[in-house]
Parts: structure tokens; sequence; C-alpha cells
């Protein structure tokens, strides 16, 4: 298209074109405004400490985002249904202590199960079936009962952490090694430094992508993927359209548990120990993501690339910060304004 | 006429993101007349009153009001000038009451800095008495009836003292009688030296009520006359552009079996004992004043709302109709009457607007056949002729015309048999307007059932074969399209005498 409109030559259709691919720029940073940023980031970042562009650091990074960035995607989808998940974190944990308690060693001080044995697969189901059945109880009580979607997933994260602690107060530890693989393993490992440290790919990581190009393939090429637009788009033309708006409900916060049970699995297998702790403040973590990635509060609008870009967002500046020697108490700070600008930002393009 | 001009817009241009909204407009509004704004959806009337509103900032072009150039950054400022808009879409604080509404943010303070509850009230009160308007200032907002919400909005514009008022279609959900009672009040504005720019559809109210004419086409300024100098053939075709031959472009179909048939249809308060029948072919009317409960029939028989009792039957057959989805399962369609409460998905593309309905029929192996989705929707932007620069576009980008042709293609790609219209063509400009009939028509001659609410009877006796009219819930009457006159209609919907058709009690 461009190549046409500069082989017409003529003054009038060249000045058409300057106007035409202006045009073009603005729309192009409309729409990838946020990766310009988080590139601009890594720059700056990368000019301030070369610590930032080591790969082991890189890797480092997509590691430490991998949890919130599993959460995230799910709370995307909620958003997009104009809803919000406030129980993430705690389910997290609830699924953490339930799924580590059936991935012990069996001669552990302090099994839950002492003296047997589950296949790896039995704490995989309960983490998964755990984040499902949490997010269908969050989804049945706002389709059926009612309940604004704040309300329900408060109410929700308050019993799965209390669950979490009467199951255990104390973290579940002495995990077999084949659990630990799931948060620890790293695959493809390769050498590049003699005397450094290997570089591979992490589980989590390959967890991560895994989920966020499925999470993508369902929203933009499946019925109920356009339906979650649907219903966030404008729920009453959605329900004359013909569409179950409850069933999609339902089914969407119960994804959204169930990559929060995932989470779980993640993350307790990579600290080696299942805590009712754990995921403290992860929810909001992952609806900042989701935030900075372009999902609007108000519904119908979002994506999971822009999701894992405002993850990364976070991610970089975290690590970046750490490496500058910030404190922490100024790292709270920088993080809340970033939040606030990008949605500054959002509301501005959008006028 | 520039001598005497209270308000003048020069050269004004605004552009959106693929679309040139306003060209060098040019706008001039005489003291103490009554200018109708025209055009049709997308012409950029509603642009240029939210550049003088300061909504929107022009990209160009220059505003003069009472003799000096102003710059209006926003309402407020335009309230500051004296400029007060009353927007199409009504936006009441629903839990307030009336008076705190009129005086939002400008609410009369006592000596401690606390609201003066007694001066609100009475300024409520005098300012409604001047108008005639009979209304309560303690009444809370969300209890009042869509007339009474726009009469405040009145009376808060001519609260500000404004010496220009803009009123975006304020006939569009009013009676007859609201509309004189409102045509009163704005005559009365007009002796007290107001200038009012008047936007409207409606060409009989614009030979009534207005001064002086401006009508505007894809963004351009058409003319600027006074309305003695016109008459509605002239106006109609200035709007669009082209001569419209006729107004109603009936064709008659061959009318088949009974397709859809109601028994007793009960929803308690609503409507009581709705019997009719449908055919193949038809284009049936349904007609009777605000509140009869037209809608109501709708909503339940197409499962939006549960009804009491009553029996539907469709083909032939005995129809459990719970839901919308299920509805749509036995061929109905329906487009609803608000398109932007229950129409549109507005922070979604047209791609996404237009398949909503019909994505099951897509579905090939658990994904959706992009192709063939890709070529259905092409189809129909075609057939409707629906202009967007792109299938991505979101469609509250659209002008309200062609968000409604992609309504009615969301409800075509169902294939439906039976299609009921609610209002198709309220808030459309004539050309839209007319391409919904036409395409009502094709539809009837291809053998499916037309159902059409409208309040326009002109619209009513135009395009329908037979007319059930509701009156307080009840069928005030049903009517052959030979049989049908203005006069039969009113009365069967006022329900002072009751013609019944033998056929149907």
């Amino acid at each position: 298209m461009f190549k046409e409109q500069n082989m017409a030559g003529t003054t009038t259709t060249k000045k058409s074109s300057q106007i035409w691919s202006r045009e073009w720029l603005k729309a192009f940073l409309r729409k990838y405004a946020i990766v310009v940023i988080f590139l601009a980031m890594c720059v700056a970042m990368s000019m301030m400490t070369s610590a930032f562009y080591q790969p082991n650091n890189l890797v480092n990074v997509v590691r430490q985002i991998s949890v919130v960035g599993i959460i995230a995607i799910g709370v995307t989808m909620v958003i997009i249904t104009t809803g919000i998940d406030l129980s993430s974190g705690s389910v997290l944990a609830l699924a953490a202590v339930l799924a580590a308690s059936f991935g012990q060693q069996p001669d552990w001080h302090d099994a839950k199960y002492p003296g047997t044995v589950f296949p790896l697969i039995v704490p995989i189901l309960v983490a998964l079936l755990v984040g499902i059945l949490s997010g269908a109880i969050n989804g049945g009580l706002i389709a059926k009962f009612k309940i604004p979607p704040f309300i329900a997933t408060l109410g929700m994260m308050t019993v799965a952490r209390g669950v979490a602690l009467l199951y255990s107060n104390r973290p579940v530890s002495g995990l077999t090694d084949s659990y630990n693989f799931i948060g620890q393993g790293e695959i493809f490992k390769v050498f590049p430094v003699e005397g450094r440290p290997p570089l591979g790919l992490p589980v989590p990581v390959i967890i991560l992508v895994v989920v966020a190009i499925l999470s993508h393939i369902m929203l933009t090429r499946t019925r109920f993927g356009r339906y979650i637009y649907a219903v966030g788009g404008n729920e009453q033309a959605a329900l004359i359209s013909g569409l179950n708006i409850g069933r999609i409900k339902i089914g969407v916060y119960a994804i959204a548990g169930l990559l929060s049970g995932l989470a779980g699995l993640v993350l307790s297998s990579r600290i080696g120990s299942g805590q009712p702790g754990l995921g403290m403040g992860y929810e909001l973590d992952a609806i900042a993501s989701a935030v900075i990635g372009g999902t609007s509060l108000s519904g119908g609008v979002g994506t999971i690339w822009g999701t894992i870009i405002g993850a990364l967002i976070i991610g970089v500046l975290n690590n970046g910060l750490d490496l500058l020697n910030v404190s922490a108490y100024w790292q709270t700070i920088i993080k809340g304004s970033i939040i606030v600008m990008a949605v500054i930002i959002d509301e501005r393009k959008n006028r | 006429m520039s001598e005497n001009a209270i308000l003048q817009m020069e050269n004004i241009s605004k552009s959106f993101p693929g679309v040139n909204a306003l060209n060098s407009v040019n706008f001039a509004v005489r003291a103490g007349t009554i200018h109708a704004l025209m055009g049709e959806n997308g012409a950029g009337k509603s642009t240029l009153m939210k550049v003088l509103d300061g909504i929107y900032a022009p990209d160009g072009g220059q505003v003069t009001f009472q003799n000096q150039v102003v710059s209006i950054d926003s309402t407020h400022t335009a309230l500051k000038l004296g400029i007060s808009m009353i927007h199409q879409e009504l936006s009441p604080v629903p839990y307030m009451t009336v008076a705190e509404n009129i005086y939002l943010g400008r609410e009369p303070l006592n000596a401690l800095g606390l609201i003066d509850m007694r001066r609100l009230q009475a300024d409520t009160q005098a300012l409604l008495q001047r108008l005639e308007i009979d209304l309560d200032p303690a009444a809370v907002m969300k209890d009042l009836s869509v007339a009474n919400t726009q009469m405040v909005e009145i009376a808060k514009a001519v609260s500000y003292d404004a010496s220009l008022i803009i009123m975006d279609e304020p006939t569009s959900a009013i009676t007859e009688r609201e509309v004189a009672h409102l045509f009163k009040i704005i005559r009365s504005l007009k002796e007290r030296g107001v200038a009012i720019i008047y936007i409207t559809h409606k060409m009989d109210e614009v030979f009534k009520i207005a001064d002086d004419v401006t009508v505007l086409r894809d963004g351009n300024h058409i003319a600027t006359m006074p309305v003695a100098e016109l008459n509605k053939e002239r106006l109609i075709s200035l709007m669009v552009g082209r001569e419209l031959t006729e107004i109603f472009p009936k064709d008659f179909a061959e009318i088949g079996e009974v397709i859809l048939s109601v028994q007793n249809l009960t929803r308690k308060g609503l409507v009581e004992n709705v019997s009719f029948e449908v055919r193949r072919g038809e284009i049936f009317g349904i007609a009777g004043l605000m509140g009869a409960g037209r809608t109501s029939v709708i909503e339940g028989i197409f499962g939006v709302q549960k009804i009491d009792s009553g029996q539907i039957t469709i083909k032939g057959k005995p129809a459990h109709i719970n839901s919308p989805a299920d509805a749509i399962h036995q061929g109905m369609a329906l487009l609803t009457e608000d398109r932007k409460l229950t129409g549109i998905m507005s922070s979604l593309p047209v791609r996404d607007n237009m398949t909503v309905a019909s994505l099951p029929s897509y579905e090939k192996r658990g994904f959706l056949d992009q192709k063939r989705i890709e070529k259905s929707i092409n189809e129909e932007k075609d057939r409707l002729s629906i202009k967007t620069p792109s299938m991505d576009q979101l469609i509250k980008f659209l002008s309200g015309g062609n968000q409604q042709k992609v309504l009615v293609s969301r409800w075509l790609m169902t294939l439906p048999d039976i299609l009921i219209l609610d209002e198709p063509t309220r808030g459309i400009d004539v050309g839209a307007k007319a391409e919904i009939h036409r395409l009502m028509c094709k539809l009837a001659q291809e053998g499916k059932a037309v159902i059409m609410i409208s309040s326009e009877l002109p619209e009513i006796l135009g395009m329908s074969d037979r007319i059930l009219v509701m009156c307080e819930g009840k069928v005030g009457g049903i009517f052959e399209r030979k049989d049908a006159t203005q006069e039969a209609i009113l009365e069967a919907a006022t329900g002072q005498h009751l013609p019944q058709d033998k056929e149907y009690v």
C-alpha cells in the first residue's frame, strides 16, 4: 500500500502519502504504545546498569513474572467481562498447601500423609481442581445470586486464605524432586561462558508461554472467547443475542481460578514448600499487569499479549530497581505511580 | 444575516480516525430565532454542536458569539458564555431530586457554607412555574418518566440564563401531547430573546416551529434558508442529495401460511390476553401509545422477560421459550428499541457486533471459521451498504444509521424466519430509513414474517399489511391494511371505541 502511493510520485499524492504515514504512525503508536514504553524501559535500565542485560538476569526477570503472569491471564479475561477477581492470591495459597501435601517425600518428618507416595499427577490435579472449584463458586455467586464481583471475590479471598491456614498453619515442606522440577527445573540448558552458571529455559516460563498462547487462541478464535468480549461489551445486548450469560461468567471465573491454582502449584514448587501465606497481594499485581497492558475496567477490551507486556513492565521495574539498589519503599511508590500513569495514557488515547 | 447573528461558526473542521466529520462548515444563528439543524445521521450535526458546547476541540475554524471571538474549551466555558445544550441521551443523577439535578454544581449556600435547601426548593419551584412544568422539585429523578426527565433537562438549560440553547432531538422519546407542551416552552423562550438550535429528524416539527434551517450533509454545509422558502420535498432532497421518489416504498409480497401464533399472552400488570397471528410474507405492524405494552408483548415472545400465561406456536408447533437463546433457536430475531442500551457493544469492532448472534453456525471443530465469517460479514456489508472504513472499526465511531444497519445484519446472519423490529427507524436519517423499509419488503418477499413496532403512524400505515393496535396492555384492534386509517388506529389506541376484527377474536 505504501509502495503504491510513493510510486504515484506527483506532489499532491506525495503530500497525501505523508499525511497517511503520519496517521499510520499515530495508529501504530495508539495500538502498540505499551510495547514502546516497555522497550524504552529496558533500554533505560540497560544504560543505568550493565547487570540488567546479562542473559542470566533477563531469564531471571521472566522467571520472576511467571507466577503473576499466569494469574494475570485469568484476571484479564475476568476484567474483560467487566468483572474483577480479588481472590487469586488466596486461591493460589490454598492450591499450594493442598497440592504440596500430596507432593511430600513419604519419609519426611512432618509429612501430611506419611509413608504414601502419590504420583505427580495427583498434586497437579489437586491444584487445578481446587482452583476451578473456587473460581466456579465465584462465578456462581456472581451469575446466579447477582452479587457484585468485587464482593464475591473479596469473600473468596478471605475464605480461601482461612481454609489454607486451617489445612496447614505451617509450611508444607520436604517435597519430592519431581514436584520441585515444576518450579525449579530448566530445559535446553547451555553453558554460554566457561565458569558462569548455566543458562536454561525455566519450566515456569514455559508454562506461562503455553498458557498465554492457548488463552490467546481461545479469546480470538473460539466462540467462548468472543462471547467473553460480548458480555463485557454489552451484557444486555449479549443476552438478547442468545448468549447464556450465567454459563459464560461461571466459565470465565472458573478459568481464572484454574490459573490461580496452577500458579499455586508452580510457586510452591519453586520455593520448595506450600505455605498458607503465599501469594499475598498477587491479585493486585495481576490486576495491575492487565490494566497496564490495556485491559479496560469498563469491559470489552483487553488482550493476552498486552497483559504479558504489563507483567513484564512490572517485572523489569522490580528487577531494575533492585539492581540499582533503590530502597523497597521507593520501589512501591514508583510502581504505584507507573500503574496510574499507564491508565492515564490509556484514557487519553481513547479520546 | 450576519449583522444580527448571535452565533457565527466559520470554517469549522474536525476529523476523527478514519472520518472527516466536519469540513470547513459555516453556521450562523440569528438572535431570538429558532434554527433547525438538519441532516442525515453522520452528517455532522452532533459533532458541530459538540464543538460549540466545548466537548470537542475543532481542528480549525473560528467561533463568534455575541460579536466576540470565543474559544470554547469545555462545557463549563460554554455555560459561562450563555450557551447550554440538552443532549439527546439524558443523563440525570437518578437518586437525586429534581431540584438537586437542576442546580447541580451551583447549589445556593447558606451562611455556614452548607446547601440552602429551602432556597434550592423555592428557586426550582419558581423556575418550573415559569415554564409551566407541573413537577414536584422534591421528586426523585429515577421515578420520573422519560418526558418529565426531558422537561427537567430543559428547565436546567433555562436556569443558566442561557442566550442560546441547543436541543438535540428533544422529542425523540416523548408523546404528541408532550411535544405540544415542549413547543409552547420553546416559543416562550424565543419571545424572551433566547436563540434555539433545534436538531431533529422530524420534518413536521421543523415546519411547525423553526424560523431558519441549516442542512448539513457528509460533514459539509449544504444550505441555510428561512423555513418559509422551503417545502418538505425540497428539504429532503437537500438532506439526502437526491430526490426520494416515495417515502414508504411498500412492495407487496405473497402472504403464506401462519408462522407465528400468540394466544392469550399475559404478563401481570403489563399485558393481558394478547392474541394474534403472523403469516409468512407479511409485514405486521404493532401500534399503540407509549406504555401500551407493545414492547412488553415482544419481550414476552422473545423470552427476554417471563410470561405468566399464554401459548406461543411457531410453524404449527407449540414453542417453549424461556430465553432469547430459545427464541433464536426457533428462528426468531429481535432488533431492540434502544440501540445503545440493548443493541450495540460499543467497545467492540463492527465485526464482533455483526457476528455475535450467529457464531454457533461458524464453528468448525471447536474453532471459528474465520474465512467463512469474513465472507459473510462482507456480504452483509455490501447488502446493507454499511459505511465503515473497516470491519475492525469500533462500532461507536459509526453514525447512528450505520450502527442500526450493523444490528440488522447481526440478525439477518442468524437466518431468521420471523424478524421482530422494535422502532427500527427511530433516530435514523431519511436515507437509511428508506433503505431499512426496502429491506423489510424484500425480506417479506423472501417468505419471512416481519413484525414492526413503531410510534410513527405514517410508518405503520405505509409499511404494514396488517396492524395490531395495543391499548393499555390489551389488544385494541387488528386492522387490515385497507381498513387502516390514522383516525381508526388512534381511536383503537386510546380505547375510545373498540373495533374488533372477527377473525381474531
